[in-house]
């Protein structure tokens, strides 16, 4: 963050920025050089910063109310809502929070699988991003037992038996995990002391996450490296944060419609009824967000297999910056990787689609295609497309199409000199 | 590193092997106490056994008890039931184990009602063996409760019990 020197104005603020140089970074993250072509799916950044804000604030309101014991935890949540003065706001902005920034953050990684966000070197950002996502969903797993509905109960007790699937120390796992036999009050008072700590967790993450942005600066949707400053860039304050500001209330607009007209359309029924351990539902279904993985787990008739299949599906975005072999950053410029990607996004639907399903015939059937086509995208497309494919020709700088007086990029010089230097 | 190039240890090296050996030992005794902690403790162990009166019971029936926070079957199979259970080949089971080993009486047959895919508690007189089958992955169970099709490694668990008298089952 030593891109420029920085002296306060005023005498206080000198003595003490040579102190602490907080003015320092604030000055940073102001007048921080921004591409200046940056389009609005650039905004989710901003945006999912709110989100953890938001559920953090509700979610430190709903713990002074709530209480984490089996016997108590149903009725609480039916204390917040009925009786609590704003407990049904709260509650359904915290439940319906966790949907929206899990909606937020899906279309931020495909931001970055789109414009090549996540290579070199901007490796490590894209990283600390998937163990973000990691915590996310242990995060909002948790959170979904805590009101020890039906669907809590038992979508606890099918995660947590995915451990079981493990040769040897399976049982000891699990038992570990629930602290007892079966899921039970041992479980649920660990899941509300570490649900109310991972987004503690995944916020000094974010800071993390933005500290190793602002090293080499944003990527941009035309991919390529560009002087910072210069005429290709805009100051952070105000151009972005306006910009941000905007889509912000945009978001917050249908925020609102999910929390005000259908609060409880995302949710599932069954979790208004008190966990029972003698009954399983006839369907549980993972919430939305978790259903693609949850359909790669089924789709592997194998229990072992099933499980190391869902987690591969993870871990194979954790290490996409060595799997994608293409020097070319954004989509833009990659004709023949921009058909896969669409591709992709419509398996990752279907997946997500069939996970709402039972598991059988067609669906199943379904499933296990786009399970498979989900691993060759990333082990064998990206690797071999990346050699392969003939790239369209990168302009030198953002502004330079435009002064070149064409709006076709393939009108870009195609400049020999600026190839070898990628 | 070559021979000629290996120092010989000298008291350094010692202290410094030395302090991180015990630091070890003392990082695990402080970690092992907070990992322990998680395990079933000791209230959930006291509940270890429990004792079931089955007299009301009729042949065809199952009841599902509560023990150590699972629901347990008791079923008290039919003649044709325990007929279908014997009659089938072992080479046929995913998990093979004779029906005579898992219901030593036979008409009671008594097993964890958690399936062993990801725990789910299976629905009794469904799926393609007309005795057990599990709504949350598609397993079916047939009417010895052992794994016939669908994601399941292995048969339903049968637990320790024992019949105190011919009215009382004790699990556990």
């Amino acid at each position: 963050m030593s891109d420029h020197e920085y002296t306060p104005k005023s005498k206080v603020g000198k003595w003490f920025n040579d102190r602490l140089p907080l003015l320092t970074l604030a000055n940073h993250l102001t007048d921080y050089p921004t591409p200046k072509n940056l389009n609005y799916w650039w905004t989710f950044g901003g945006i999912l910063t709110f989100c953890l804000i938001t559920q953090i604030i509700t979610g430190i309101v709903l713990g002074m109310h709530y209480v984490a014991h089996a016997d108590l935890a149903f009725q609480s949540v039916e204390h917040i809502m009925r009786d609590v003065n704003y407990g049904w706001l709260i509650r359904y902005v915290h439940a319906n929070g966790a949907s929206m920034f899990f909606l937020a953050v899906y279309i931020h990684i495909f931001r970055s699988l789109y414009y090549g966000s996540y290579k070199s070197p901007r490796e490590v950002i894209w990283i600390i991003g998937m163990l973000i996502y990691f915590l996310m969903m242990a995060t909002a797993f948790m959170g979904y037992v805590l009101p020890w509905g039906q669907m809590s109960f038992w979508g606890a007790t099918v995660i947590t038996n995915l451990f079981s699937a493990i040769p040897l120390v399976g049982e000891s796992i699990t038992n570990w995990l629930w602290g007892g036999y079966s899921v039970d009050n041992p479980t649920l008072t660990r899941f509300f002391s570490l649900h109310y700590l991972f987004p503690f967790l995944i916020l000094g993450l974010v800071v993390l996450h933005i500290w190793a942005l602002h090293v080499p600066g944003n990527n941009n949707p035309i991919g390529i490296d560009i002087k910072k400053p210069s005429k290709d860039t805009v100051p952070f304050h105000p151009y972005i944060v306006i910009k941000d500001a905007f889509a912000l209330l945009i978001f917050l607009l249908i925020f609102a419609f999910f929390v005000f007209f259908s609060p409880n359309i995302l949710g599932h029924a069954d979790n208004y009824i008190e966990a029972n351990p003698l009954v399983t539902p006839a369907h549980i279904v993972p919430e939305w967000y978790l259903l693609p993985f949850y359909a790669i787990l089924r789709s592997v008739p194998d229990k072992l297999l099933g499980v190391i299949a869902m987690f591969a599906a993870i871990f194979v975005l954790v290490i996409l910056p060595w799997l994608d072999t293409s020097k070319v950053r954004s989509t833009v410029f990659r004709p023949i990787y921009k058909q896969f990607y669409w591709f992709l996004v419509a398996d990752v639907l279907i997946l997500g689609y069939v996970g709402a399903m039972p598991a059988e015939g067609l669906y199943l059937l379904i499933a296990r295609v786009a399970t498979a086509y989900y691993f060759a995208h990333f082990l064998i497309i990206l690797p071999f497309l990346g050699m392969k494919e003939k790239t369209t020709p990168l302009p030198l700088s953002i502004t330079e199409p435009i002064l070149g007086g064409s709006p076709d990029m393939a009108m870009a010089k195609n400049n020999s000199d600026f190839k070898e230097k990628l | 590193m070559s021979d000629s190039e290996k120092k010989k240890p000298n008291r350094r090296d010692f202290i410094v092997t030395a302090t991180t050996a015990a630091g070890a030992v003392g990082v695990g005794a402080v970690v092992w106490p907070l990992v322990d902690q998680m395990n079933p403790d000791a209230s959930v162990k006291a509940l270890a056994s429990t004792e079931v009166d089955i007299s009301a019971v009729e042949p065809g029936q199952s009841i599902t008890v509560l023990w150590r926070g699972k629901p347990v079957f008791i079923k008290r199979r039919t003649k044709e039931e325990i007929d279908s259970a014997r009659a089938v080949d072992l080479s046929e089971l995913k998990h093979p184990e004779k029906d005579e080993d898992r219901a030593k009486n036979p008409e009671w047959l008594v097993m964890l009602g958690v399936c062993t895919h990801l725990g789910c508690v299976p629905l009794n007189d469904k799926g393609d063996y007309g005795a057990w089958f599990c709504p949350c992955h598609g397993s079916h169970y047939d009417t010895s409760g052992r794994i016939r099709k669908g994601p399941a490694p292995t048969n339903m668990e049968v637990p320790k019990y024992e019949f105190v008298n011919s009215n009382t089952i004790k699990i556990g």
